[in-house]
């Protein structure tokens, strides 16, 4: 499927501000089907907010987002809604509903776009939910699971209706290094399983270089993206050295590589 | 579109079964064919099943959630399972979806509703709400004795903020009530005086109704659903937040920091509003007297005949005592809540639910002990 790429998701010349305060001006870059992408920065570049454009939860100021050629920031509420259909979505806290429990959460959105018998929808949550390892965890609410439990039980909700494009926001932000890595692991196997394009925000270095296929780099400086790219890529050969010094954690790009190629 | 519908076949072949998919396995096509397969199973003794996925048109979750649960089935009687020739990636779906095995122990289900009428059960439960309410009590008293001995970490400022909060935003609510309330007491009081032909004395109906009790009354249930609400709704979401365990392992006692301040404000707000309503309620009682041929001035003037320091007071001390009650429902509500949004929600209404209960029993036991003690 990788053989010839085909846009996804593109952004043209987008500008994101507050009011009059500018956060990124003039992002360009594409998002590929089937890729891993990754968005990256230091805190406060503007990441998250950034996915909240992508989302729709935020209007640009200035420039467009298309997803497969049609125009997301200038379709109706109504357009936007059929296409926000196909995406699967995790927020940084899980955003589970803590009135519902992990089956009432999982069904809502084939309850609500699906015409599927009550039978049939608790068979697919109870899949749902062995695929995140929490088959048998149909009736317990958010609040008696553990957070990597949540993290999860939200990756289940956001691919109960076998999306397209699935959405993370700092998706192993507060996991152990094991619980995170079965995480990515996990988001890998949905991904190449459901052929679907994985779009993410995260500063996870082991994250970013296990299974990120492409990236993009926010600067908070310069307030535009710097870099673009394969991580690994952009780790060894990138110009900006404040990509090579986020990507190798900090430690002083002196030239020298120590896990040579 | 127009799926083929999903159909399969079985070979017997000794103890070993084959089952042939074919057809389109996607959502909304699938309808009891699970039973089938389950009573396939129970018909004979099968040691092996595989299941052929050669001539399965097209396929969504609906597959795999069906296959999963057949490999649940037939682990469970013991019977081997095996896929063949699926749709590409649901192997490692299947793999991945039967990598964790099924939490069995389920958490106990929430008892039934005959269960939770049993009045033992009950009467434990009302017990311990008493125990934990008195707690409570004890928990604010200890703070507010460390209050006047200088030690607590009350913030003035905080005490400011509540005193806004629950005064003069809430005069337009307590200013239309209390007007109503006022004119409610007055129609009443003058259809039974008219039979008499003693209209004039319903300014001292109204007088002395709005001191004693529906002034302060009416105030308190107000504030119980204004104030004692957001007290609960905003305690519930710092618990949610996690905010009161950062208070509690800075060294800050909870109560000390968020419920004196609030109780506190309610306090000294609750007498002011409540004279604020009783004027208000009188005037309110003077509309419908001038409608009746009664003059302000002679509606003053009897009025004035019954003002005495006793009806004021018994008012004044209710409203005090009404601010505490209040406010302890709401802040218990509020730090008992649990930590999330259905929680906070529950809290909200416990604490007004509480608090009007609280209000009405406390209401009548002041009314018998001023009785007794003849004011």
């Amino acid at each position: 499927m990788a053989d010839d790429p085909q846009v996804h998701i593109a952004i043209q010349a987008l500008t994101m501000a507050y009011g009059q305060f500018v956060i990124q001006r003039d992002l360009n870059f594409n998002v590929y089907r089937g890729d891993v992408f990754v968005i990256m920065g230091g805190s406060g570049c503007g990441k998250s907010t950034l996915l909240k454009h992508m989302l729709g939860l935020i209007t640009p100021t200035r420039g467009d987002i298309l997803y497969e050629g049609h125009s997301f920031t200038h379709a109706s509420p109504e357009e936007q809604n059929a296409m926000r259909q196909s995406w699967g979505i995790t927020y940084q806290s899980g955003g589970l509903f803590s009135a519902m429990s992990m089956a009432e959460n999982v069904a809502l959105p084939l309850q609500l776009y699906t015409d599927n018998s009550d039978a049939e929808i608790a068979d697919i949550v109870a899949y749902k939910l062995a695929l995140v390892g929490l088959a048998g965890y149909q009736e317990f609410y958010p609040s008696e699971i553990s957070g990597g439990m949540r993290k999860r039980a939200a990756l289940a909700r956001a691919i109960a209706l076998d999306p397209d494009i699935l959405f993370f926001d700092e998706p192993s932000a507060g996991l152990d290094p094991i619980s995170s890595r079965l995480l990515d692991e996990l988001i890998v196997q949905m991904q190449e399983t459901l052929g679907a394009t994985v779009v993410m925000v995260t500063h996870e270095l082991p994250s970013i270089f296990d299974i990120a296929t492409n990236s993009v780099y926010l600067d908070a400086n310069s307030r535009t993206m710097i870099a673009y790219g394969d991580p690994r890529e952009l780790r060894d050969h990138t110009d900006q050295a404040v990509v090579r010094q986020f990507l190798k954690r900090g430690s002083t790009p002196a030239g020298e590589n120590s896990n040579g190629q | 579109m127009d799926h083929q519908q999903a159909e399969f076949q079985l070979h017997q072949d000794d103890q070993l079964t084959t089952v042939v998919l074919s057809g389109d396995w996607v959502q909304g096509q699938l309808k009891g064919k699970f039973s089938e397969f389950e009573s396939a199973l129970a018909a004979g003794p099968i040691t092996r099943v595989t299941i052929s996925g050669t001539a399965v048109g097209a396929s969504d979750s609906a597959l795999v959630a069906f296959l999963l649960k057949c490999h649940d089935a037939c682990q469970s009687r013991q019977i081997d399972f095996h896929i063949d020739a699926m749709p590409a990636g649901t192997d490692q779906l299947l793999t991945l979806a039967t990598a964790v095995k099924p939490h069995r122990e389920s958490k106990q289900s929430g008892a039934s509703w005959l269960a939770s009428i049993n009045p033992v059960d009950m009467l434990r439960a009302a017990v311990q709400t008493c125990r934990e309410s008195l707690a409570f009590i004890g928990e604010v008293a200890i703070a507010l004795t460390q209050l006047v001995r200088g030690k607590a970490n009350t913030r003035l400022v905080d005490f400011w903020s509540f005193c806004y909060q629950a005064g003069p935003d809430a005069f337009a609510i307590i200013s239309l009530v209390s007007v109503l309330v006022g004119m409610i007491l007055a129609y009443l009081g003058a259809v039974q005086l008219q039979q008499f032909g003693a209209e004039v004395y319903v300014a001292d109906l109204v007088v002395i109704g709005m001191l004693r009790e529906m002034g302060v009354l009416m105030t308190a249930i107000v504030m119980a659903g204004r104030t004692g609400a957001a007290y609960a709704a905003q305690l519930g979401t710092m618990q949610t937040n996690e905010e009161i365990d950062a208070i509690t392992t800075m060294g800050i006692s909870p109560m000390e920091f968020l419920v004196i301040p609030r109780m506190l404000a309610l306090v000294a707000v609750m007498p002011l509003l409540t004279i604020y309503a009783n004027i208000l309620g009188i005037f309110g009682g003077s509309i419908v007297a001038s409608g009746m041929g009664i003059s302000p001035t002679q509606y003053v003037a009897e009025g004035a005949t019954v003002i005495n320091f006793t009806h004021i007071s018994v008012g004044l001390i209710k409203s005090v005592v009404f601010g505490v009650l209040i406010a302890i429902a709401g802040c218990r509500a509020g730090i008992n809540s649990g930590r999330s949004s259905a929680a906070v929600g529950q809290a909200a209404t416990q604490a007004v639910v509480t608090a009007i209960v609280y209000l009405i029993i406390a209401d009548a036991a002041i009314n018998i002990l001023f009785q007794q003690l003849g004011m």
